[in-house]
């Protein structure tokens, strides 16, 4: 497995490529684990910011730069709005976000699969909407450049850049980065991250000392779904360019809560769990073509790995009674 | 006629599509009610399918099938409760860790027992239906054919009946509930604590390895990695909304139930794209969630490891 991920320079960009998505969805879980909210429904947010993408990205022109921004922004605020509806359902309603989530989840799935089926959007002949503009994209250089005899050429002969002109790699992994760096600045340093935090540890305590704890929770759930669905977003405008109906959900928003608690909800954390989660992930696909060993294999191996962190808390507590006896 | 034949089949559908969500939501209410939260539920039901689809064509006997699917789900559920119970560990994480390896576990099998299809085959026998026991004949009436249901129905509210009457009318029921609501106390009082939570979450996994075989068997009629889909949530989403009882899990239940319902009647109506319809049974979760402002308390001690002297 290990040749697999490791063996060459385009592997490891491409898993870094397949990080990004998994990263993204995994800040937003841990960001709304830090203010002891569980967000399940990363998944939904994520398939929404996918269809805000793939539909701003087609029926929106706007010049280069200004595109993927744009969508960025409507994608941060779809998510948001998804997710914060979830914490208004709880604060309003008192309805347990894990539960509302996961019905969201599956409502955003339908609503994906709708909005390709529509006559207008569906491509005749096909299952997915149109390719989104060339000035949505974010690769670092365009997919057909692979092709060119100048891509070839510059490939050949510049190892460095050769991973970036042959893999998907683009803006969204500059993004991701900084979308860590700045969840864990406004969790460290802000006044919003503390309050956050301090709803996390003790909900009651928090009340007492006069925060707004409704308001910190929608708040919470506003940013991490807005993070999620701009993963979407950004998978749309790298990697897939338009949207599909799929026979299941893809399950990023899955994957983010296993990168999250791998993480223990650290968003910094989240990048190299990330980075973990697409290197067993790339690595599986590796195994499943050598050695004939199928993809469920990557979900035994990452539960696996998920147990033992659950069963972390033992740890002290084992150590404990080996020193007592020595 | 034709407008009662609807109703009764939308009542058989109804039932046919809560019954594995009733067996699952109530090992839900039971290990909840112990102290211990389990949202693993998802990966025991895809692990008891797998099993009771296995046995169920390699025996030939849906009995045979759904004891194996029990058998699948308490065995993952063992390892919850020993995370959870003896060594303290985190519910929530182990719980989704369980949801990961169930799924994968099972269709691993799967691929190995049926040359690498990740299905299995349709077992030969399903479930036994309830009329044709009694030895109804049903060919001339369409009415008839339409109030045909599975036996597991049956069991799905015998079980529920049984676990009420256990938790809400027996010495064991009420020690079962006070280590769900302050497990010191009930460890003072010479409850042993440890073995009664041990127990709960077994059968949790026991009730949602039935309810996977009941999907796999009387439903689906095989395993496939998407037979549960979500079912093991849905199930979780009910314990919640019947505030942790049985009998009110139970209806949540057949709410589910018939929200399915509705979208396999509704189906083919012009107005109505389908996947709309699909969105019907989550809408109406969220709605009726919302309608029913509820009070609902969750057992206090649920998803907290208990130390002995504290």
């Amino acid at each position: 497995m290990f040749t697999g991920v490791f063996s060459s320079t385009n592997r490891i960009m491409q898993v870094i490529v397949d990080s990004v998505p998994i990263a993204m969805t995994g800040l937003a879980v841990a960001f709304a684990g830090r203010t002891g909210l569980f967000n399940i429904g990363a998944e939904g947010q994520f398939i929404l910011g996918q269809i805000t993408g793939a539909i701003v990205g087609f029926y929106v022109p706007m010049p280069p730069i200004l595109h993927p921004l744009f969508i960025i922004l409507c994608a941060f605020a779809v998510g948001g709005l998804y997710a914060g509806f979830a914490a208004w359902l709880k604060n309003r309603f008192n309805i347990h976000e894990v539960i509302s989530t996961i019905m969201l989840n599956w409502i955003a799935y339908y609503f994906m699969i709708f909005i390709v089926n529509m006559k207008s959007v569906k491509v005749p002949g096909s299952q997915h909407s149109p390719e989104i503009l060339d000035t949505a994209k974010i690769n670092f250089f365009h997919r057909d450049f692979r092709t060119t005899a100048e891509g070839q050429a510059l490939s050949e002969s510049s190892p460095f850049l050769r991973p970036f002109i042959r893999t998907d790699a683009g803006y969204a992994i500059i993004i991701m980065l900084i979308t860590a760096l700045l969840l864990w600045l406004i969790l460290k340093y802000t006044r919003l991250g503390y309050e956050l935090r301090a709803v996390g540890y003790n909900r009651y305590a928090a009340e007492f000392s006069a925060m707004p704890v409704k308001r910190n929770a929608l708040m919470s759930m506003f940013i991490s779904g807005g993070v999620a669905a701009v993963g979407g977003a950004m998978l749309v405008m790298s990697t897939s360019y338009y949207i599909t109906m799929l026979g299941t959900t893809e399950g990023y928003g899955w994957d983010g809560i296993s990168v999250a608690l791998i993480a223990s909800n650290h968003p910094i954390g989240c990048v190299f769990a990330g980075l973990l989660y697409a290197a067993l992930k790339f690595g599986g696909l590796e195994i499943q073509s050598r050695m004939r060993a199928p993809t469920e294999i990557i979900n035994i191996m990452i539960g696996t790995l998920v147990l033992c962190i659950a069963l972390a808390p033992a740890l002290p507590r084992l150590a404990e009674r080996l020193e007592r006896k020595e | 006629m034709e407008f009662l034949n609807t109703i009764v089949l939308t009542i058989s559908i109804t039932l046919m599509y809560s019954s594995p969500l009733i067996f699952t939501a109530i090992g839900g209410v039971l290990t909840q009610r112990s102290g211990v939260d389990n949202i693993g539920l998802e990966g025991m039901m895809a692990f008891g399918a797998c099993g009771a689809a296995i046995v169920g064509f390699f025996a030939a006997n849906p009995w045979l099938g759904l004891l194996a699917g029990a058998v699948f789900g308490g065995f993952l559920a063992l390892i919850h409760a020993f995370i959870a119970v003896t060594a303290k560990g985190n519910q929530i994480i182990s719980g989704i860790a369980l949801n990961l390896v169930g799924l994968g576990i099972a269709t691993f099998i799967t691929r190995r027992l049926f040359n690498g299809a990740a299905q299995s085959n349709t077992v030969p026998k399903g479930i036994p239906k309830v009329l044709e026991l009694l030895g109804v004949d049903k060919s001339n009436s369409r009415l008839l054919q339409s109030a045909e249901i599975d036996l597991t129905v049956i069991l799905a509210f015998v079980i529920a009946l049984v676990v009420w009457f256990v938790l809400y009318k027996t010495k064991t029921g009420l020690r079962v509930r006070a280590c769900g609501e302050h497990p010191g106390a009930a460890d003072t009082l010479g409850v042993n604590v440890t073995l009664i939570r041990y127990v709960c979450t077994t059968l949790s996994g026991v009730l949602a390895g039935l309810g996977g075989g009941v999907t796999a068997l009387a439903i689906a009629g095989r395993f496939t990695p998407s037979v549960i889909s979500g079912q093991g949530f849905i199930a979780l989403a009910a314990v919640i909304f019947g505030n942790w009882r049985p009998i009110g899990a139970t209806l949540a239940c057949l709410l589910f139930g018939f929200a399915q319902a509705l979208t396999v009647i509704l189906a083919g109506t012009p107005w109505l794209p389908t996947q709309i319809l699909a969105m019907l049974p989550y809408v109406l979760t969220l709605l009726v969630l919302m309608v029913f402002v509820d009070r609902s308390t969750p057992p206090k001690a649920v998803g907290q490891p208990y130390f002995k002297g504290q």
